[in-house]
């Protein structure tokens, strides 16, 4: 069974989101997700700096099975992104919700994650 | 693990016997600086023990001569060797690449011929055998899409709409052509969500790729449609040609409204195929699209005394054509394999080449899943190709599509394609192709169910496999991050 936070955000497409204290939202993919990719060797981020509109495409994780594209959960400015997945992109499979995260955005409405799945929600999309 | 070359190598050890014949005086005139002062590093060992190397390597293949390939959606089928001998005559191999038209009547009549051939086969009006591999073939369909609405003025198209089960060089082709991509979802029958995609498109939609019968081993029933909404909209109808081996002389996609295609020779017209070598990947296209064919194109002209005579087309009267693709005349040894195997087969055997291919996908889909495999699309009747998905026996005994994968190849079955199309979980794609007779679908079909009674008793040796091969299970996560593919040990002293 994969874990499934119940303080984060989720997309059908896979990717959590996670509001954190200093208003800025982290980024990454599911403990599902990872599972499912199985292990990863490459992860291609965005740069800092990057406006980004909910939607886009701003990421790239790569498996030896396949590459995703990874989507903003939300509209706004990357801030910064986790370079230690550039030598140690293990940390995906190893700790998806924490270390393993891709980037933060500051959001320009973070209200826009109330309208993402709950972590029910995403359970029901990943069953069947 | 065998030695590589150059360890093989004893200081001194050679083989005369084919050194070129130049007499040493003959690079007299050649200036000092040009000339080279250390030896080359190359290994130094006797004829023998090269052909020892290289047949024992050769052995240690998996290949389409040796063993079942049913690799989907890559087509692996047998390389008549009809065809071979066809291309091999003594006229195709030494003609200089140079040579002037007047002595190259026979090699461009041929060539002229396979656009003949291939402009009725896929329903197109013009057809170019310039690129040299499909992803080249799709570079060149998807620049004449770029160059027809550019010639038009029409500057505010910027976008590809591609379906989700689609081949990975399909975003790679848009991307390099300078189109954004934008992913159309595919239902769970495995058609295109038209709904979807009639949302999707618009004033900026380019135009969309697709590959019918598509990746999921379905055809597109709501082709009609599909094309009907994308030229509503002013965009342009792309065909990836890489399953058109199921559709020959049944339909063409130039009559399900498609403006562009291109054709993987190395599939459809059983040239030789895989390990980089040389492919072949022409483009045809309607109306429309015709003042945009790339370069080299041979064209026919009826001379005076009402012969016919072949040459290259020249710029002048192909000014809109995207450019040329190749140098010389493209590869023209696949090129003639490819017209020989269409003559060898005539319209009758093409034919035949759509209904068995696709009578053995349906037969091995239906075997296996009477076996108890699930079929990813078990109400829809196969292409030449069918996907199943391990997601149960990954669920119940931790055994997925890559431990399968592995344990079928010693079975002495080559893998079918894993993971593809990437939105069916745990799947093998499967395609036996047309050469394959009854007992070795069988032969496969024991094989599955073999490893699926594993799966279930002893599931690490599903893990650990393969177990009879010279290597056993690779670690594919160093081989991705680490790969080791360079010799680096001291070269040979001459």
């Amino acid at each position: 069974m994969s874990q499934l936070p119940d303080d984060i955000k989720y997309l059908n497409t896979h990717e959590w989101a996670r509001l954190e204290d200093d208003g800025e939202v982290s980024v990454g993919i599911t403990d599902f997700a990872q599972q499912e990719l199985g292990d990863v060797v490459y992860v291609e981020l965005p740069e800092a700096g990057t406006e980004v509109k909910a939607g886009d495409e701003v990421a790239v994780v790569e498996s030896v099975k396949a590459a995703s594209d990874i989507y903003a959960p939300v509209t706004g400015v990357v801030t910064a992104v986790n370079s230690d997945l550039d030598t140690a992109p293990e940390w995906v499979n190893n700790d998806p919700y924490g270390r393993g995260y891709f980037f933060r955005i500051a959001p320009r409405d973070a209200a826009e994650l109330d309208e993402l799945l709950d972590a029910e929600a995403y359970a029901e999309s990943i069953e069947g | 693990m065998s030695k590589l070359i150059f360890e093989l190598s004893t200081e001194g050890r050679g083989a005369r016997a084919q050194w070129p014949q130049t007499p040493a005086e003959a690079l007299d005139d050649l200036p000092g600086e040009l000339r080279r002062r250390t030896p080359p590093a190359l290994p130094h060992l006797s004829e023998l023990q090269v052909v020892r190397h290289y047949t024992r390597l050769s052995q240690r293949n998996f290949s389409i001569d040796t063993h079942f390939y049913p690799l989907g959606s890559c087509t692996m089928k047998y390389n008549p060797r009809g065809a071979h001998r066809a291309a091999s005559q003594p006229g195709f191999l030494q003609r200089h690449p140079l040579a002037p038209p007047a002595l190259s009547q026979g090699v461009l009549g041929c060539l002229h011929r396979l656009q003949a051939i291939l402009e009725e086969v896929t329903g197109m009006r013009g057809v170019s055998l310039a690129p040299m591999a499909g992803a080249q073939g799709e570079f060149a369909g998807i620049a004449m899409i770029r160059a027809y609405h550019e010639a038009r003025g029409d500057h505010e198209r910027k976008e590809i709409l591609i379906p989700t089960a689609a081949h990975g060089t399909n975003p790679a082709t848009a991307s390099m052509c300078g189109y954004r991509v934008r992913e159309i979802p595919v239902t769970s029958g495995g058609d295109v969500d038209l709904e979807a995609l009639q949302q999707a498109v618009g004033p900026h939609t380019a135009g969309l790729m697709m590959t019918n019968p598509s990746t999921c081993g379905v055809f597109e029933t709501q082709i009609r449609a599909i094309a009907d909404t994308i030229h509503g909209a002013g965009g342009l109808l792309y065909y990836d040609g890489a399953n058109l081996n199921a559709i020959l002389g049944k339909v063409r996609p130039g009559d399900m409204g498609f403006d562009v295609i291109h054709m993987n020779l190395h599939k459809t017209f059983a040239t030789p195929h895989g390990g980089g070598g040389p492919g072949a990947g022409p483009v045809g296209v309607n109306e429309r699209l015709l003042p945009f064919l790339p370069r080299p194109l041979v064209v026919e002209d009826r001379t005076a005394d009402d012969g016919l005579h072949y040459r290259w087309a020249d710029k002048a009267e192909s000014p809109h054509s995207i450019g040329t693709l190749s140098a010389f005349g493209g590869n023209i040894g696949i090129l003639l394999r490819a017209l020989a195997y269409a003559l060898l087969l005539g319209r009758d055997g093409l034919l035949r080449v759509a209904e068995y291919a696709t009578l053995n996908a349906n037969y091995l889909a239906r075997a296996l899943e009477d076996a108890g495999f699930q079929l990813a699309f078990p109400q829809r009747r196969a292409s030449h190709e069918f996907i199943i998905t391990l997601q149960r026996e990954a669920r119940e005994w931790g055994v997925g599509a890559t431990d399968f994968a592995k344990r079928l190849l010693d079975h002495g079955v080559h893998a079918p394609t894993v993971h593809f199309p990437l939105l069916i979980p745990e799947c093998l794609l499967i395609e036996p192709t047309e050469t394959e007779d009854l007992a070795t679908l069988d032969a496969f079909v024991a094989a599955m169910q073999a490893t699926r009674r594993e799966a279930e008793a002893h599931p690490d040796r599903l893990h650990q496999a393969p177990h009879t091969m010279p290597i056993g299970r690779l670690d594919e996560v160093s081989a991705a991050r680490n790969p080791d593919l360079v010799w680096r040990g001291d070269p040979p002293m001459a």
